[in-house]
Formats: C-alpha cells, sequence, structure tokens
C-alpha cells in the first residue's frame, strides 16, 4: 500500500450487541477485515443498541457487522436499525449480520433493513467479497 | 492557502503548455474558497449540531477528499473555544480508560467532550483495528461525547494534520474539551499529541526503563505526567523518579515541594501555577497519580490541566504555541500545494520515468532535469510576486481569542 491512495479504506464497526458473551467470531471477523485492508472499529462485548447506534454514526462506517449469537437477534437488530434510520444513516450503511439465525428470522432481519446473514463455517473471502460488492455509494 | 493572483498564473502557464493530467487534491483545491453547495450544507448542518455532519466532515478530512480545505477552511472560523488535550504513553499504560473516566468527569461539570483517538494501521495492508472505543463505557449514549477513532493509515506528516482538522471539527462544533489519544511511540504520534495545547504523558508503576525511554522526546513535551495505575507497588517510586526528570529539566526548578502529598490524585499543582514577574511561565509540570479502573484521581488531574491552561493563558504561552501550529500547517499545506504542482510539472515533461531513463542513457544529470521541471513554478511565482510586490499584504495584527478572557 503506497503511502498516498486516492482510494479510501472501508470502514467498518464490528459489534457485539446484547448479553452474549462469544466474541471469537467477531474477532476473527474483525481481523479478516483489517487484513482486507478495511479500518475495523471493535465495540467490545455486551453493547446495549443505542450504543451500536451512537458509534456506528460517530465513527462514520461504511459498514456495520453485528455478531449475535445469544438468538436475541429479532428484538436486538432492528433497534439498532431503528436507531441508524433515527439519525438518517442507514441508507449509506451496509448492515451485515454474524451468527446462527433460523431461516425464518433471517428474512425477517432481510426484510427490516440487514443486507445479508453470514452463518457459522461462512469462509471470510466470501464476507469480505460480499462486503466490497455491496458497499454503499456515498453522497 | 495560495492566493488568487498565484491561481491565475498557474492557470495561464497550464494553458499555454499541454494540459495537465488529474489534478491533486491539494492544489484543484487551492483554486477557490467557495464551498460547493452540497459541502456548505453539510457544514451548516455541522454547525447546527447535526452529529452524522460532523462525522461526515472528520470523514472527508481523513480521506483528504476534494473539497475537504474548503470545509475546514469554512469551519476555522467558528473555532477557538475548547480546550484541547492530548493524551499519550505507552501501550497498556491506561490510556483508554483513562480517557474514557476524564470524559465522564469533564461530562459530569458540564462539558461536552470530543475524543479522536489515534490508533497504528498495518503498513502492509493499511487495514486497521481501531480498540481505543471499547473501553468508553462510561459514557455510553451520551451523545456529548463524541468519540472518533482514526487510523494512521500511513500518511507521512499528513496525520497530525488530519487531527488537528478533525480537532477543528469538533471546535467548531462546539466541544468544550477535546481529548486526543495516541500511542506515545514515533515521531508522527508525537506530531499528534502536539497539536495539543496541553500533553498529559502516561506512566505505569515500575516502568523503570519505561521512564528512562522517556527521556529521548517525549519527557519534553509532557505538560503533565500521569502515573496510572496508581494502587500498585512501585507508583510512589515511579512518581519519584519522574519528579526527579521533570525536576532537572526544569533547570530554573526554585520552587519547593512540599512532602508528604500521597495517593491518588495528590498533584503539585497549586505551586505549578507560578508565573515569574516577566510573564514567561515557569510551569513545573506536576506528576498526578491515578486509578484510571476506578476513576481516582481524574478530578485532580482535571485541575491540573485546568491549571495549565490558565498558567498558558496568563504567560502568553498560548498565544506562542498556537502560532508555531498554524505555522507548521500552513507550511504543511503548501508544501502539499507545491509538490502538487511540481508532479504536474514532471508530467508535463514526459513522467519521472522518461526523465530517469534520459539521465541513465548519459543525456543529462538529475540537477538539469530538476531544475528544468522546477523552472515553469518558479517563472510563476517571480511573475506573481514582481506584480504584487507594490500591494504587499501584511498580517493584519488583530489578534485571536486564545485565552477565555478574550473569547467572547
Amino acid at each position: 500500500m503506497s503511502v498516498d491512495t486516492d482510494e479510501r479504506p472501508v470502514r467498518c464497526l464490528v459489534a457485539k450487541v446484547g448479553l452474549d458473551g462469544h466474541d471469537r467470531g467477531a474477532h476473527v471477523i474483525a481481523r479478516a477485515f483489517r487484513d482486507a485492508g478495511f479500518e475495523v472499529v471493535y465495540s467490545g462485548l455486551h453493547r446495549a443498541p443505542e450504543e451500536i447506534v451512537q458509534a456506528a454514526v460517530q465513527e462514520d462506517v461504511d459498514v456495520l457487522g453485528i455478531s449475535i449469537l445469544s438468538g436475541a437477534h429479532n428484538t436486538l437488530v432492528p433497534k439498532v436499525i431503528d436507531g441508524l434510520e433515527a439519525y438518517s444513516a442507514l441508507d449509506d450503511t451496509l448492515v451485515i449480520v454474524g451468527g446462527i439465525v433460523p431461516d425464518d428470522d433471517e428474512d425477517a432481519l432481510k426484510a427490516a433493513g440487514v443486507a445479508e446473514v453470514f452463518g457459522p463455517g461462512t469462509p471470510m473471502s466470501e464476507t469480505v467479497d460480499f462486503v466490497r460488492a455491496n458497499l454503499p455509494e456515498r453522497a | 492557502m495560495v492566493g488568487r493572483d498565484t491561481d491565475t498564473d498557474r492557470d495561464e502557464a497550464r494553458n499555454t503548455e499541454e494540459p495537465a493530467g488529474e489534478r491533486q487534491e491539494g492544489a484543484a483545491d487551492g483554486a477557490s474558497t467557495d464551498l460547493t453547495d452540497r459541502d456548505a450544507a453539510l457544514v451548516e448542518s455541522l454547525l447546527d449540531g447535526s452529529h452524522r455532519a460532523l462525522a461526515r466532515v472528520i470523514s472527508r478530512i481523513e480521506d483528504r477528499s476534494p473539497g475537504y480545505r474548503r470545509i475546514v477552511s469554512a469551519l476555522h472560523d467558528h473555532t477557538g473555544t475548547a480546550d484541547v488535550i492530548g493524551i499519550t504513553g505507552s501501550p497498556g499504560a491506561g490510556k483508554s480508560t483513562l480517557v474514557d473516566k476524564l470524559a465522564l468527569a469533564l461530562r459530569d461539570r458540564g462539558d461536552t467532550v470530543g475524543v479522536v483517538a489515534v490508533d497504528p494501521a498495518s503498513p502492509y495492508t493499511g487495514g486497521a483495528v481501531l480498540g481505543d472505543r471499547i473501553r468508553m463505557a462510561s459514557t455510553v449514549g451520551d451523545m456529548d461525547v463524541f468519540f472518533r477513532s482514526m487510523s494512521a493509515r500511513g500518511q507521512l506528516g499528513g496525520l497530525s494534520m488530519a487531527t488537528a482538522d478533525a480537532v477543528t471539527a469538533l471546535d467548531a462544533f462546539g466541544k468544550d474539551t477535546i481529548l486526543i489519544e495516541t500511542v506515545g511511540a514515533g515521531q508522527s504520534e508525537i506530531d499528534v499529541v502536539r497539536t495539543a495545547d496541553t500533553v498529559a504523558v502516561l506512566v505505569q508503576p515500575g516502568a523503570g526503563d519505561d521512564v528512562q525511554t522517556l527521556k529521548a522526546g517525549i519527557l519534553e513535551i509532557g505538560d503533565v505526567f500521569v502515573v496510572n495505575k496508581f494502587d500498585r507497588e512501585g507508583a510512589e517510586r515511579t512518581r519519584a523518579e519522574l519528579d526527579e526528570m521533570v525536576h532537572r529539566r526544569e533547570e530554573s526548578a526554585e520552587t519547593t515541594h512540599p512532602a508528604g502529598h500521597h495517593g491518588p490524585g495528590a498533584a503539585r499543582v497549586v505551586e505549578a501555577t507560578d508565573t515569574s514577574d516577566d510573564g514567561s511561565s515557569t510551569w513545573t509540570p506536576p506528576v498526578v497519580g491515578t486509578v484510571a479502573e476506578t476513576g481516582e484521581g481524574v478530578d485532580a488531574l482535571l485541575e491540573a490541566f485546568d491549571a495549565h491552561a490558565t498558567a498558558l493563558c496568563d504567560s502568553g504561552e498560548l498565544a506562542a504555541a498556537r502560532r508555531h501550529r498554524h505555522a507548521a500547517a500552513i507550511r504543511t499545506l503548501i508544501r502539499a500545494d507545491v509538490g502538487a504542482l511540481a508532479s504536474d510539472s514532471i508530467a508535463e515533461h514526459g513522467g519521472i520515468d522518461a526523465l530517469a531513463e534520459r539521465v541513465r542513457r548519459g543525456e543529462t544529470d538529475p540537477y538539469t532535469v530538476a531544475a528544468e521541471v522546477v523552472d515553469p513554478i518558479e517563472r510563476c511565482v517571480e511573475r506573481a510576486t514582481n506584480r504584487t510586490s507594490s500591494e504587499t499584504s501584511q498580517p493584519d495584527t488583530e489578534s485571536r481569542r486564545d485565552c477565555p478572557s478574550e473569547k467572547d
């Protein structure tokens, strides 16, 4: 990477929301994003939806990756999405979810504004490629 | 910034020769001081208090995206009211935790807070994991604490500029206190933290060798020293070592220090604020003990910051320090502009590879090539200076409100 590139790095927030304390997946994806040249802000564990929204807005990220393994995605993820909407930040934030999400829930999350859900065992390169291909256009 | 006359000449020069390749952002931006409508709206909503606009402006600054200079320049008018505090120290010293507690204490006294946390980026991929936010737990959901992580992105020398510009944005937004957090290793980090009015250097107990390394570079920039994790073994000794070093640094240390201050927060603040008769500051950096984890000593640290701010104002050093900083900023900008012009000129002369090949074949030498490339720029400058020499603009003596007393 040269010192002055015109290409701006992808900024993303990797967020752990709610009470689940399993952050291995979040760490792995954060590293994969970093190695792909992204700037990754990591939220730390046990964040409330409002905190995630605050972080996503302040850090002005292109991508919000929510890692959730507790099964509470149906309550927590929509709260985050509503929060982003309230700051009119949803349009240019790519929201993706990683974790164990049943198919029915996946459809509901997608309807709510999640771009994609990545289950266990998804190759890192698949997630990275998806992000690259679906980056929101910045006004 | 580049004046209008120079711009006109530059354009003339350009027209007489081959059309330039793609203009670099730096120089192109200098051509006008007018904001585009969209950027004007962005500035407007930042000043109106939109967090999202603030976040977006900082992104534009980080990205050096087209037009960012005009945005910063438009915001500049609204700055000068924030206290800017830099916090540095070795990895693991507890900077992020301390910043979290400082933000809380500042909020408790009613101040709004901006934080810029700078982390290094990988020199290989450019990627970075910015983890400073993890420690921000005390001010959850409080949008009056605006926390922004920045990656060093390998910008040589540009990082301090980007940080300073981000601080400008936060200041214009109306933040009362702005904290800049960065790892205290390397020149660029030192440059970053020096964009602050007050610099705190964080050390952890038992860091005997750490304190030794502080001598090189960091000791000189500390206005306040913090021994964090003050509840750990060796804390008093580390403070004593620091105290001693600070006093060796302050050769004119006539002030005596009362013994018996122990425990977190026992700062030597009061005697540190002396101002000698000639108005120059005799600021002796206090050494403050804190336990960031519990928040102990944080109030005393804030007092030390306040005392330093007051001392800076009273002695007139603040004005001098800010003048220095503005001078550095102007130099950086001009270098970038002139560098961009030079790149254009290189392109006009056939590109660097072709020029190098000519040297290799023995047709010319690097000195001649450099002279040829710089010549058009030189001629423009000469023409411009000849024209404007009669109407040399003097910097007006209008003073800026550096100190609280002058703010309003």
